[in-house]
């Protein structure tokens, strides 16, 4: 029984992977736009548009990794609309994020429909047009093996390779943030544009590398839900994904692991709540299915409320630098 | 001057025949959101349209709302442009329907799968969908060699709750102990189109055993499928057939006929047969079924299809009584 609940357990984390994949890239592209001082509420959008996108392109031309390119590189182009808006035109950075968010969501649909004519959706994709799941080495060897056996089949082996993607962008980012004179710069020019400014580096150039960095990430959070997570496009697919990894953003402070933390952490809740749906609970009994859909909410106003302390954003974020 | 009567007459004649000629039967129907082509429910409804286009050779005029704001909208406009039978697809557009039936009480409505609204000149098309869940349930049983099956819903609501009681009667038929694992995705609509979320709750009740699952989900239910094919279990389509998403792992459709309600209420208003009230179409009516095709034709052996005939019989016959859940918010099992 209790081997049955320890096995019972392993699978909600490895669950928890799954579903806190696409988290974890948005949410590592909200750093990047967010430590450069630009809100980005766009990421549904980007990630909706890029979903989208490689579903269409992997089911046109059969080819996964090219649907994966093209997803970012419409993704850039959204960035990049929004960098125009908020950074060249200096324009309110929630509204611009609102207009893509608009922009994605009917985009996705009108063209969707115009392509295959399925009310939006992409036809279902074959096996070769969608990111499957690796194998790693020796998982039958190590099999034989308690607790390790199982551990390495089901939580470490078995993914598609974007789920591993995700995760080592996790260290990429903290590098890149903290150990490069570009992020040093990017972290700057979130708190005190003026100082880099005056340094001689441009602070528009900086924003908008750091805007394509983040359509770079949500073009692979996209392409996971639509071609490794799921098997094509269904219309509003991102489902509120996005809103998710910017909450994560603020809740990790806007630091790359506890952001990763966090991000899990929704996964996890997640994931736990699909399983107790329907179960019977010891002294409650079974619980209503909208207690347990209610869940992740619950424990993340909880969590908010008593765990996490004062959130420090970047000095500069919302503010349009003007010379 | 009796020749000028005459051209009087024979032109007010020609103005008679002219208003009669307008008010001739001029049918239309408003697609709900996803499109006349979209593989499911709408899709359904212009098969039956099309059936009656080629049998009768009247031109339907249709429309396919893209957002919430255009469903009455667009009831507006096809009464406006003359319409004389306008059919509305899916509960979403009731409001709006209830609303553009009373402004124009010289019209006649109808609206597919709405039971609850009170209006003389509209006609409202329920299923059993409880009866056709049944029968997949039934199939569900036979197949599965781990005793557990699954259900996925969509929005937690009393026509989602109908399907997984219809369900696990048919289970319990077969198999009086079998396990029912049950999933909601959520309480707002945007439970309809969540496939990544279908796709987890597939998996999780795959992991607690279950081998086939039943998915009354909309485009989350693609998902379902995905991840039940993924797995090498079965999954249960559902509305539309669904067979050929999956081959080889979507076990068998509950069919919801909604060719034929389309079909039936453009025929009745054309030949002056159209009755208003509410219409339930079961088993009996041919409302609901479950699909056998050239893609599960190997699933489904001829044991399991005779029991399931057997069942669907005795349904129509009256001899097993398929509870529904709307009836009294209560499931027996």
């Amino acid at each position: 029984m209790m081997s049955e609940f320890a096995f019972q357990f392993l699978l909600t984390l490895d669950a928890t992977l799954r579903v806190a994949t696409p988290l974890i890239l948005c949410a590592m592209a909200g750093i990047f736009s967010e430590r450069s001082g630009i809100i980005d509420i766009s990421l549904e959008g980007k990630l909706l548009m890029g979903a989208f996108v490689a579903a269409t392109v992997a089911s046109l031309s059969g080819s996964v990794w090219l649907g994966a390119i093209c997803a970012i590189a419409s993704c850039v182009v959204l960035a990049l609309i929004h960098g125009f808006a908020c950074i060249t035109h200096r324009g309110n950075q929630v509204v611009s994020g609102l207009a893509i968010n608009m922009l994605a969501s009917g985009l996705t649909v009108t063209v969707g429909i115009a392509l295959f004519r399925q009310g939006g959706q992409t036809p279902p994709l074959g096996n070769t047009e969608r990111f499957r799941p690796v194998e790693w080495w020796f998982v039958d060897a190590l099999d034989a093996i308690p607790v390790i056996g199982p551990i390495y089949r089901e939580l470490i082996s078995n993914h598609n390779i974007l789920v591993y993607v995700a995760l080592v962008m996790v260290p990429v980012t903290a590098l890149l943030l903290y150990k490069t004179r570009f992020g040093l710069r990017l972290r700057a020019v979130g708190e005190v544009p003026e100082a880099v400014d005056s340094a001689g580096v441009s602070v528009t150039w900086l924003r908008y590398r750091a805007v394509i960095l983040t359509g770079l990430f949500c073009g692979l959070a996209g392409a996971y839900l639509s071609t490794a997570q799921g098997a094509g496009f269904v219309r509003e697919m991102s489902a509120g994904k996005g809103y998710i990894a910017l909450a994560a953003v603020i809740f990790g402070n806007w630091r790359p692991v506890p952001v990763l933390l966090a991000c899990l952490l929704f996964g996890f809740l997640e994931a736990a709540s699909t399983r107790l749906q329907g179960i019977d609970i010891p002294l409650i009994g079974e619980a209503p299915t909208q207690l347990m859909l209610a869940l992740p909410y619950i424990m993340t106003v909880l969590l908010l409320a008593g765990f996490v302390g004062k959130s420090t954003p970047p000095t500069a974020i919302g503010e349009p630098y003007q010379k | 001057m009796q020749n000028i009567l005459r051209i009087i007459v024979v032109g007010i004649f020609a103005m008679l025949s002219g208003t009669a000629w307008a008010e001739e039967f001029k049918p239309a129907v408003v697609y709900d959101m996803g499109g006349k082509f979209d593989k499911s429910f709408n899709e359904g409804v212009y098969n039956g349209i099309k059936r009656f286009e080629e049998e009768t050779g009247v031109k339907v005029m249709d429309f396919e709302v893209t957002n919430e704001t255009q469903r009455e909208q667009a009831m507006q406009r096809m009464a406006k442009r003359g319409a004389t039978v306008i059919l509305g697809v899916g509960f979403a557009q009731a409001d709006a329907i209830n609303k553009v039936a009373a402004e124009h009480p010289d019209k006649k409505f109808a609206i597919i799968d709405v039971s609850w609204l009170d209006q003389p000149n509209l006609r409202q098309y329920a299923f059993k969908e409880h009866e056709g869940s049944y029968l997949v349930g039934m199939a569900a049983a036979l197949a599965s060699k781990t005793g557990k099956v699954g259900f996925v819903g969509g929005m937690d609501i009393p026509l989602i709750r109908a399907f997984a009681c219809g369900y696990v009667q048919g289970v319990k038929k077969v198999k009086a102990d079998m396990d029912v694992l049950q999933n909601m995705t959520g309480t707002t609509p945007a439970a309809w189109n969540n496939p990544g979320k279908g796709a987890e709750l597939a998996q999780s009740q795959i992991d607690r055993g279950a081998d086939v699952i039943y998915q009354a989900a909309g485009g989350t239910g693609i998902g379902v499928i995905r991840a039940a094919a993924d797995a090498g279990k079965f999954s249960i389509g559902v509305d539309s057939n669904q067979n050929h998403l999956a081959p080889g792992s979507v076990l068998t459709s509950m069919l919801k006929r909604v060719d034929v309600a389309a079909y039936e209420t453009m025929k009745d208003a054309m030949s002056g047969k159209f009755d208003t009230g509410v219409r339930s179409l079961g088993l009996a009516e041919d409302g609901v079924g479950w699909a056998l095709d050239e893609h599960n034709a190997k699933l489904i052996t001829d044991d399991m299809k005779a029991k399931i005939e057997a069942a669907s019989a005795d349904i129509v016959a009256g001899k097993i009584t398929v509870h529904d859940y709307r009836s009294d918010s209560s499931c027996p099992n």
